[in-house]
């Protein structure tokens, strides 16, 4: 029965084709519009880390007091000091600290000029938090930490140009004329967004190089390529001055597995912080947080407002579209009333007239799902006019988009068709008959 | 013609008119706000940076194996590799003037703190927020900008310290509206204020007409104009630079900049990005405000096409549907005219009505915008406008079947089918 509706309604979709074009592209346009903006928007707010988001952990500490914080929130990393007293302090089954470094090195033929390179100062916990994979070797350990053991781990583009993709393992680089040995090289690994260095504004750059240890960037002095934040007169001469500054810029992360363990961070947190008032350290009562992995985005504002603010625009449009379909559809449905007097009382119920124009509609939805795709598809290229290429590179029309797609343009119609399709049913046969 | 036959007409399409008016109310509120967004972000677009643009470019390099810079010698080191750059750069055949930069205006870095009148201040407790430009005598020449009072540096002004080094310079030059908020009486020149909670005090030398910060997201739109130049070459790994070309060499010049760099030093990075032109700057700086105009321009477009598309689509059912009672109109004595003016009455009474409903959602968007994105309030005369919009494309729409309704001929009326 339902073959002969869809067949019905192509028929009498084929009879108004000015009509059907208007409804077709109403539902293309809006449903395209809808679909593009959502694909950055999924891109740029999705859950970058799913098994491990809720017990993943930012210490925050407010080491600037009130009228200097962020409105009221501590600073979103930690100065040198207290970045150190945390670590020493191993509350946390694991933890590591991050900061962003720049280097330039030689890429391997001979005759080329020296690259910038861009990497990640980290911890050995860094790689096992953040379930990073390895190609070859592996990270390093909290021994090598201890020592200061010149270890890097390159990611796989990395080691594609500087070792054309072979085991580098036990090998040498030099970057900025000192030398390190690769210990590991990560499979493609790179979480979207890059959530670990949400602070730095830095979830949607490159991919990193490399990843160093920590202490030996530290040994070495390798400035802070990063975000770097101060408070008050800012008075630090040399490296050491600065690393006794109030300047935050050392990204921590801890793992805390259980929810006990949580509640004992944070009143950790809250006592160190209290330590440091009694030391005269702080002039303030302690204020720390504890956000996760989706409550960092969210305080961060990962998502680029461009997204939100063309997301909404996009779907007050397809809803738009859609008032605009509920008329065009009542107006084709009504003009048939004497037909469908006619189906009545040959017998037909109002059931099955409401079946018969819900598919009709199901079909228009169909079309213009089909256009929408196309329109998608050509969009998804203009998307690079609004966003940075960073943010551009991340939306990409794939098997869940399409289908997405061709579901919410027939659903839409369907749902638009409900009062059209239920003022058809409500035709009286009689009162039809007898006007003709 | 009389209104209440009309009306009693419309209460027998409900729905039909429900949703053209639903459809106005909501193309109007959504076209006053895109309108209203792009308006904003083309002003944004629009607002001169103080620089002379055209002939502008920007190098920024880094060095391989440099010193770090904290002890003296390093220190001397890298201000002599970087005056060697600066040497070679000025020296190229079509170069006008070249300077030392921190950044420039629309560049994605800045330097940015704050400006008191007494000594030791905290930094958020100043008198003005400000940006810094480092650069040396030639910055004024190179940038382009008006000095409006006082002199421009001098090279004996010129000192150079390491990045992390927060010492203060002796004298500076502000724009004029930073210099009319720290002295509201016009007499700034020759005053000494402090820098970022220094102790040790700065002379204001000079004053230029206009400069903005570099940065152009919202967080810097309270002090825009507040710009403060200080003669200081900063020494570190990387550097960068600000030229100026002869009118119609700059891409020659560009085109020859790293291999000019190379001869000098060799060990060095640039790449790519390394040398950019300030019309590239200030596009990329540009790109999501008129990536947002575009958007909201082509969707503002596409809907009122679809809103008219629909307008048509009904009024074309309403026409087919009252084909009879036109014909009857008619061979009572109905002229033409009158069947076509009923269609528009009928049209503007929906469309007004939709409209009202419109511009009460247009404001509750505004405030809703105004509340998530730090949007500035939309003038009343966009909503006007909106609704002078939204009634006209309703007449548009229903002209073309009001004028098929107005060419049934009276003889309709004899017909039965």
């Amino acid at each position: 029965m339902l073959a002969y509706y869809l067949q019905l309604g192509l028929r009498s979709l084929r009879r108004n084709p000015m009509l059907t074009a208007l409804m077709v592209m109403a539902i293309g346009f809006g449903v395209s519009a809808s679909m593009i903006t959502y694909s950055v928007f999924r891109a740029v707010s999705g859950n970058p880390i799913p098994d491990k988001s809720s017990r993943l952990f930012v210490p925050q500490i407010d080491s600037w007091g009130p009228g200097r914080n962020e409105k009221g929130d501590p600073p979103g990393a930690l100065n040198y000091v207290d970045a150190m007293a945390l670590t020493r302090a191993h509350q946390a089954s694991r933890m590591t600290l991050i900061y962003q470094v720049g280097l330039s090195t030689l890429p391997r033929d001979a005759d080329s000029v020296p690259i910038a390179t861009e990497g990640y100062a980290v911890t050995a916990d860094f790689f096992t938090m953040f379930d990073a994979s390895f190609l070859y070797g592996s990270g390093w350990s909290t021994a090598d930490d201890d020592s200061r053991a010149a270890d890097i781990v390159l990611s796989d583009g990395f080691n594609q140009r500087m070792f054309g993709g072979a085991n580098s393992v036990g090998r040498k680089i030099t970057l900025s004329g000192h030398d390190y040995r690769v210990v590991g090289v990560t499979r493609h690994w790179d979480p979207s967004p890059r959530f670990y260095v949400a602070w730095m504004g830095a979830e949607f750059d490159n991919p990193p190089d490399y990843y160093l240890l920590l202490n030996r960037a530290l040994d070495l002095q390798i400035d802070n390529d990063g975000r770097n934040s101060c408070r008050g007169a800012i008075t630090y001469k040399n490296w050491g001055e600065f690393l006794q500054s109030n300047c935050v810029w050392l990204m921590p992360w801890v793992e805390l597995d259980t929810s006990s363990d949580v509640a004992r961070y944070r009143s950790f947190l809250e006592s160190y912080s209290a330590d440091q008032q009694r030391a005269g350290r702080f002039g303030w009562a302690p204020n720390v947080r504890l956000p996760d992995v989706m409550q960092w985005q969210e305080v961060q504002h990962s998502v680029p407002p461009e997204s939100r603010i063309s997301l909404i625009v996009a779907m007050s449009f397809f809803a738009i579209c859609l008032v605009n379909t509920i008329g065009l559809l009542l107006a084709k449905f009504m003009r048939r009333a004497g037909e469908i007097g006619v189906r009545r009382a040959l017998g037909a119920t109002r059931h099955e007239i409401y079946a018969q124009y819900l598919v009709e509609a199901a079909a228009v939805g169909l079309a213009g799902g089909l256009l929408g795709l196309l329109l998608t598809a050509v969009g998804m290229s203009g998307v690079g006019l609004l966003f940075e290429p960073e943010i551009a590179r991340l939306a990409h029309l794939d098997v869940s988009l399409i289908g997405l797609t061709l579901v919410a343009a027939v659903f839409a119609t369907i749902a638009a068709a409900f009062y059209p399709a239920w003022r058809a049913a409500q035709v009286q046969p009689a009162w039809q008959l007898k006007s003709n | 013609m009389s209104l209440p036959p009309m009306i009693a007409a419309l209460r027998k399409h409900k729905a039909g008119v429900v949703l053209i008016a639903l459809q106005i109310a909501l193309t109007l509120a959504i076209v006053c706000n895109a309108v209203f967004i792009i308006y904003a972000r083309i002003q944004n677009v629009q607002r001169r940076t103080g620089l002379d643009e055209t002939n502008l470019f920007l190098v920024t390099q880094q060095w391989v194996g440099a010193p770090s810079g904290d002890s003296p010698a390093d220190l001397e080191k890298l201000d002599t590799m970087l005056r060697e750059d600066l040497n070679a750069l000025g020296s190229m055949p079509g170069v006008e003037s070249v300077t030392p930069v921190n950044s420039v205006p629309l560049f994605p870095s800045s330097w940015n703190g704050s400006e008191s009148l007494k000594p030791g201040t905290d930094m958020r407790a100043g008198n003005a927020r400000t940006t810094f430009y480092f650069g040396d005598e030639q910055l004024l020449k190179t940038f382009g900008l008006h000095l409006v009072a006082g002199r421009n540096f001098t090279a004996a002004d010129v000192a150079h310290k390491a990045l992390r080094d927060s010492s203060e310079p002796n004298v500076i030059i502000v724009t004029k509206p930073l210099a009319d908020k720290l002295f509201p009486q016009g007499d700034a020149l020759g005053k000494a204020i402090y820098l970022d909670g220094s102790n040790t005090p700065s002379t204001i030398v000079g004053e230029v007409e206009r400069l903005q910060v570099p940065s152009v997201g919202s967080w810097a739109s309270s002090f825009v104009w507040n710009s403060t130049i200080a003669p200081l070459r900063m020494n570190s790994n990387f550097s960068r630079y600000a030229v100026r070309t002869k009118p119609g060499r700059l891409e020659a010049v560009m085109r020859a900049v790293p291999s000019k760099l190379y001869a000098v030093n060799a060990m060095r990075v640039l790449d790519d990005d390394s040398v950019k032109s300030f019309k590239d700057i200030r596009a990329e700086a540009y790109r999501a405000d008129i990536g947002m105009a575009v958007l909201m321009g082509v969707i503002c477009l596409i809907l009122l096409a679809v809103t008219a598309a629909g307008i048509v689509g009904l009024t074309s059912f309403w026409v087919g549907q009252r084909h009879r009672q036109i014909g009857v109109r008619r061979a009572l004595g109905a002229r033409k005219i009158d069947i076509l003016h009923y269609f528009q009455m009928e049209n503007l009474m929906i469309a007004g009505g939709g409209a009202l409903v419109g511009i009460v959602l247009a404001v509750a968007l505004n405030r809703v915008l105004m509340s998530k994105f730090e949007m500035q309030s939309m003038p009343a005369y966009y909503v006007l406008a909106g609704l002078a919009v939204v009634v006209a494309l309703g007449q548009i729409a229903v002209f073309v079947p009001a004028r098929r309704a107005s060419n049934v001929p009276p003889v309709v009326a004899t017909r039965s089918v």
